[in-house]
């Protein structure tokens, strides 16, 4: 006889346990994984995998109570499809770096695509999570319903949090109504233009749900009821992209499909690396020299070049953001911006509250711990 | 809530003395009040039932002076509770017998406006409602609006995660605020979140909004700035029983609609509060809802012709749309007023705030009447619609000690009944010392124990709002209820490792 479904999860589940115990007893950290996909980004993993992908599936969903429940391991492609066929979505367009990315992942790395300045990042989203932590306990912070106080917010802090906190074994998320119409225009300008031109945007009626701008071209996004992406469209006056190039930009943005995010090797020797920073909208940056993709209405910029990291990260600093080395052959500036002394130390101590034994992903967000 | 142990005067008198002379030594004397006279006002916030007497309460003006009263209050191990506005529902801000009273009234400086980026930077004592007037030449506006807004303040909107009629569509607080500065128990400056969309590690924002002031003092706040619609409708919809109404709300967000905001009245609270502002309210419906859509003229003209379909399909018995900003704000008076218009008809009344999953709003609203002769007292009933968050009314006379038990144990059990459904003991006015005891049915024993570990990582000495939000074990046992498990694992007696 076939076993059922809930059994097989639960035999997932027991494997989890019994793995993360015998890593308990050895104090042998555990390198926490999904589907694998996102392992260039920051600091290297290490330790015995322990492997989510079996403990997957959509445990929940109401689609009139805006909230879907899923398994760690669930595939972000399947959650994602099983939204669109009730005419939902996740509203901050989760990048996919590879296929065979999982939910668990997609909170832990907490990256957020192009949707994100105008809809809120997977942090906003994340309505509550179980978790395995401390010394191998089973924990629910959070719920399936929107508003929410009780207790601290612990569910959403896992979003971004590399796994150091724990195993996140199921989350409940916030969904949105899918977007009726799309629509992408271009304008072709400088990158100072660009900037120029999205700092006036944000007092303008227009349902702008994205924008990039990238190689001497203006992206703008637009998305909602009709006839406001319509009017949106006339009042823009600049050239439609064709829905399925559009599509497809947006889709490439997201899951870094192009050669600008992925060096090749030859240029990681040469010392090229690719940095994300995160900075204030209007914020200015001197000229640091290699090329940039501009996101997030100018609060998210992709920057790849030669640059020292004490001089990427300066800069960053001085505008008001951070810089994470995303890909580069010598990471050992941090993959993260270091923190100020006051804010590490609570870091530390929260690290140690959830994960006394120091055996979950240690290192992978900061060296060390 | 369980009445704490009297405090002899003698150590008390001490304890205060001592106290009074650090502070003595970093704040000017006008920053600093001691006498009885001076701290009854703080004795308590909008949850008046439960009343403190602070040991000294401290009016520091600048950042320098939060740090200097914390670092002296951090070496003589004393209790702080900081405080805003104090119009908290919930006794987040009642003083701590032994500790110091921290206002935050004279943070009333709004830093800086970006019209370009789209922020606001302002002190943490500035009022909810001057943010947006600070951002109204700009055409901008803050959009959490908890219905103490004119009086609320920014801070305490951090430290409670506030909600409003708007956060369907607009977000809670913690979506609204981009990075909030302040210090940490010892007086070490911290600055959690940014000007930036994230910040370089964890991300604390979660942790810090919503935390009711027990991991850090916060004196500035940076907030998002939303454009304002150009225009706003509201559709007011009767209908003849609360099951109906409650399935015209999950088939109104069915169709893909995010309505701006998305109320419900039960008859008797539509009666209360027609007769204190005369909407023009249907007093024959068994619930009325308010659905309210915003935006450009011709995005909200299509969102409320949806909008209608969808309530008259699901049998709505009246529908009336507002033609004008006069019209639409007439229909909303009754709900903004919900609160003090129950105040006219009771002496007291206690405010739950529950949340549910929508679906099974009907079989709560049922519990409740059905508790209603369990307690004998009446009950009124408004209701976040949109989002789940049920605000019961519990109409009684504080004058009568037996009537406050018994509005306490109804609104327990509303809470715990909301557990039991799915949902949680709050929604939007934290658990501060109403709800620690029904904290203990919604957290395990191992989930609470992580709470304080998460305490004392920012705040080790525990001095910070002592005793609020997380009820200890010995607490949860003389309470005795059980823990009601809600996680969807299968496995609820696994051994642990």
């Amino acid at each position: 006889m076939e076993p059922r479904d809930a059994d097989r999860r639960d035999a997932a589940l027991l494997r989890v346990l019994d793995a993360v115990g015998e890593a308990r007893a050895r104090r042998d950290p555990l390198e926490i994984r999904g589907g694998g996909t996102k392992g260039f980004y920051g600091e290297a993993p290490r330790g015995r995998p322990l492997e989510l992908g079996g403990l997957a599936g959509i445990v929940n969903y109401e689609p009139s109570e805006l909230v879907v429940t899923a398994r760690a391991g669930t595939p972000l492609a399947e959650l994602e499809g099983a939204l669109a066929a009730r005419g939902q979505m996740l509203a901050f367009e989760p990048p996919r770096f590879a296929p065979g990315g999982t939910v668990g992942g997609m909170v832990a790395a907490g990256l957020s695509g192009p949707a994100r300045a105008a809809s809120g990042s997977v942090r906003d989203y994340v309505l509550g999570a179980t978790i395995l932590a401390g010394r191998g306990e089973i924990m629910t912070f959070g719920g399936q319903v929107i508003k929410n106080v009780a207790g601290y917010d612990v569910s959403r802090v896992l979003a971004g949090s590399w796994g150091v906190l724990g195993v996140i074994l199921e989350v409940s998320l916030k969904v949105v109504p899918s977007r009726a119409a799309t629509a992408t225009l271009i304008i072709d300008c400088g990158a100072d233009e660009a900037r120029a031109r999205l700092k006036s945007l944000g007092k303008r009626p227009w349902p702008l749900t994205a924008s990039a701008w990238f190689r001497g071209r203006l992206y703008l996004r637009f998305a909602g009821a009709r006839a406001a992406v319509d009017l949106a469209c006339r009042d823009a006056n600049a050239a439609a992209l064709d829905p399925d190039a559009a599509a497809a930009w947006w889709a490439g943005l997201r899951d870094h499909g192009h050669e600008f995010f992925r060096p090749e090797a030859a240029a990681l020797a040469r010392g090229e690396s690719l940095w994300r920073l995160s900075l204030p909208a209007t914020a200015d940056l001197p000229d640091l020299g290699g090329e940039q993709c501009i996101e997030w209405n100018g609060a998210l910029r992709w920057w790849r070049g030669g640059a020292a990291p004490e001089k990427i990260r300066a800069a960053a600093a001085a505008a008001g953001g951070h810089a994470t080395l995303v890909r580069a052959a010598d990471k050992s500036a941090g993959a993260f911006a270091p923190l100020p002394a006051s804010l590490m130390r609570i870091h530390r101590r929260l690290q140690e509250a959830f994960d006394p034994d120091g055996i979950f992903n240690p290192g992978r967000l900061y060296a060390g711990w | 809530m369980n009445p704490t142990p009297p405090i002899d005067p003698h150590v008390r008198a001490r304890r205060q003395a001592a106290v009074l002379a650090a502070l003595a030594r970093v704040l000017p004397r006008d920053a600093i009040l001691a006498s009885r006279e001076e701290t009854t006002p703080y004795e308590c916030d909008g949850m008046s039932a439960y009343r403190e007497s602070p040991l000294v309460v401290v009016l520091p003006s600048s950042d320098a002076e939060v740090a200097a009263t914390l670092k002296a209050c951090h070496a003589h191990r004393v209790p702080v509770v900081a405080r805003g506005a104090g119009t908290g529902l919930s006794g987040g801000a009642l003083p701590h017998p032994l500790g110091v009273t921290l206002s935050l009234a004279k943070f009333t400086r709004i830093v800086a406006v970006d019209p370009e980026a789209c922020t606001a930077t302002v002190q943490a004592g500035v009022r909810n409602l001057a943010i947006s007037e600070a951002a109204a030449p700009f055409g901008l506006y803050y959009a959490p609006d908890p219905s103490s807004q004119i009086a609320c303040t920014i801070g305490g909107n951090v430290a409670e995660n506030s909600g409003g009629v708007h956060c369907l569509k607009y977000g809670l607080t913690l979506h609204n605020v981009l990075g909030v500065r302040g210090f940490t128990a010892d007086g070490a400056a911290v600055e959690f979140g940014s000007s930036a969309l994230d910040a370089a590690g964890l991300d604390l924002l979660p942790l810090i909004v919503g935390s009711e002031g027990m991991l850090a003092v916060i004196t500035e706040v940076t907030v998002k700035l939303v454009p304002k619609p150009i225009l706003a409708r509201c559709i007011i919809a009767s209908f003849a029983d609360i099951e109906s109404a409650g399935r015209a709300v999950a088939n109104v967000i069915a169709a893909g609609i995010i309505p701006a905001g998305l109320e419900l009245m039960d008859r008797r609270m539509t009666a209360v509060a027609e007769n204190y502002v005369h909407a023009g309210y249907d007093l024959e419906a068994a619930a009325i809802l308010l659905c309210e859509s915003d935006g450009t003229a011709l995005e909200v003209d299509e969102e409320i012709g949806r909008m209608t379909a969808v309530l008259e399909a699901s049998g709505a018995t009246r529908i009336a749309a507002s033609r004008d900003e006069a019209e639409r704000l007439k229909f909303w008076s009754g709900r903004k007023n919900a609160f003090p218009a129950s105040g006219g008809i009771s002496p007291d009344y206690l405010c739950m705030d529950s949340t549910i999953p929508r679906r099974r709003l009907a079989e709560m609203l049922l519990s409740i009447q059905a508790m209603e002769s369990t307690y004998g007292l009446a009950c009124v009933n408004v209701f976040h619609a949109g989002d789940g968050n049920l605000h019961p009314l519990i109409l009684f006379d504080a004058a009568d000690a037996d009537q406050l038990r018994r509005a306490e144990e109804f609104g327990a059990d509303i809470l715990e009944t909301s557990v039991r459904l799915g949902g949680t003991i709050s929604g939007e006015h934290g658990v501060g010392v109403e709800k620690l005891n029904s904290s203990c049915v919604q957290f395990s024993p191992a989930e609470r124990a992580q709470f304080f570990a998460v305490k004392r990582a920012f705040d080790p000495e525990e001095l910070l709002n002592p005793g609020k939000v997380i009820p200890t074990l010995a607490r949860c046992a003389e309470y005795g209820k059980m823990h009601v498990h809600r996680g969807l694992l299968p496995f609820p007696d696994l051994p642990r490792y």
